[in-house]
This record gives C-alpha cells, sequence and structure tokens, in this order.
C-alpha cells in the first residue's frame, strides 16, 4: 500500500507544478497507479535506498532517480541497474 | 527484490484482490524540471509513518489507515525520527538501523553541502504508507501538502515508499 500511497501523493504534488520523482518497490502498483517518474530499486520492502549503513549505495539510488526529473515522457519507469 | 511471490499468503491475497485501478492517476501530471537541480529547492515526502518527536504517532487503528501527515523540520536529527508504519508486510529493522533508508535526509544534506543541489526546503513531510481507502488522501490531504510545498517555494519532491 506504500507505493500506492506515494504515486497518489506524487501527483497531488506535480499538478502544483513541483518536479516529481518516487522510488518504487513494487513495479506491478507502480504500472497501474502511473505515478509521473519512478525508478524501480531490486530491494525487498522495507529497503527502498538499498541498505541501511550504505552511504554510497544511497547516493547511487538517489543520483539514478534524480536524473529522471528532467524527463517529461510521463508515466515512467526506469530500472535501477546498479 | 519485491515482488508479490516474496510476500506471505495473507498479504499476497490481498495485493491480488486489492482494486489498484480503481486509483489509477488519470491523467498523468507532468511538470519536469526546467532548472538546474543545483539552483533548485528540494523537499523529501516519505510514506514510511516517521514523526518527529513529539508530534503525535500515526493512528494505527483507523481501518482504512490514517490519511493524516506530519511535518519533519529540515533541522531534525534522523535517527530520533520515529518510526509508527502499522504494516507486518515488510522487515522494519533497515529503517531501525537508519532511516536513510526510507528517509534519506542525511544524504540530501551531503548533496546541498556539496552543491549538487541549491538547498533542502526547511520542512519535509511523511504519511503512512498503509492506506486501504485512499480518497481522504487524494481529496484532502495529499493536495495539502502539495499546496504547502508551492508555497514554500519548493522546486523538487523526492518520494519514498516504506
Amino acid at each position: 500500500m506504500c507505493n500506492q500511497t506515494v504515486g497518489l501523493v506524487q501527483a497531488a504534488i506535480e499538478r502544483e507544478g513541483i518536479a516529481t520523482v518516487s522510488i518504487t518497490l513494487l513495479r506491478e502498483v507502480a504500472e497501474v497507479i502511473r505515478p509521473p517518474r519512478s525508478l524501480f530499486v531490486p530491494y525487498p520492502l522495507g529497503f527502498p535506498l538499498g541498505e541501511p549503513g550504505n552511504p554510497s549505495l544511497q547516493h547511487r539510488i538517489i543520483a539514478a532517480a534524480l536524473a529522471l526529473l528532467e524527463r517529461d515522457a510521463v508515466p515512467l519507469i526506469e530500472d535501477f541497474t546498479g | 527484490m519485491a515482488n508479490y511471490a516474496e510476500m506471505s499468503l495473507y498479504v499476497r491475497l490481498f495485493m491480488k484482490k486489492y482494486p489498484f485501478s480503481k486509483f489509477r492517476i488519470e491523467p498523468v501530471p507532468n511538470s519536469p524540471l526546467r532548472k538546474p537541480l543545483s539552483t533548485s529547492t528540494v523537499a523529501l515526502v516519505t510514506t514510511a509513518g516517521l514523526c518527529p518527536p513529539g508530534q503525535p504517532p500515526f493512528n494505527q487503528k483507523l481501518k482504512m489507515g490514517d490519511p493524516s501527515w506530519r511535518e519533519i523540520p529540515n533541522g531534525v536529527e534522523t535517527r530520533t525520527l520515529i518510526e509508527s508504519h502499522r504494516s507486518q508486510s515488510f522487515d522494519h529493522r533497515g529503517i531501525e538501523a537508519d532511516r536513510n533508508v526510507a528517509f534519506p535526509l542525511d544524504r540530501f544534506r551531503e548533496l546541498e553541502a556539496a552543491g549538487q543541489i541549491g538547498r533542502l526546503n526547511h520542512r519535509h513531510f511523511s504519511f503512512m504508507g498503509s492506506i486501504i481507502g485512499p480518497r481522504p488522501l487524494i481529496e484532502q490531504t495529499a493536495p495539502e501538502v502539495a499546496r504547502l510545498l508551492r508555497a514554500d517555494g519548493v522546486d523538487v519532491a523526492f518520494l519514498t515508499p516504506l
């Protein structure tokens, strides 16, 4: 349900003219809900930024997500490949 | 990787039957970033159910979910945030060990210090994602937060589930 809630809040924010990007852990949910831009990461629920105590991995995930902000072919779901 | 197959049977059956398509975003709004990230104001929004110390926790007893939000001051010490997400469908130990695993404020502070983002907004927002009946969220609480972010002059919102 978290991934649905993220998408719905994200859409409300994007409607206010703010560029948004989200992390998603469930591609199936993002495909149906359709947030504007999301990065699908291959980690278990509870671990959207990969691993606790791993700033380097967390930064790579954030950078991959932020790289989507200028994209305007929405909705888009990009895979995080490390 | 998270997918339906790894969840408990109960959660799996719930997810299979849940009418996600009823809440499909249509049309998909589109406001791509038109300025450099290095001059943009960024806010974080999470559905991890995080509460700053001293604020009331999310209501875990509402059957359809608690659609309310909490404001997280930018100056908060991340490890003091209290996780009150009710869902038992995932492992809570990651966020207990490191809040950045779902609310990467320390990482964004590093990006701000390095000049890769313009600045962090003075506040961020938290929801508890376990909302089965999202109408109040769609109609009231999500637009409230969106308007506050706009009034703050935020250019970019970075959203994370748990």
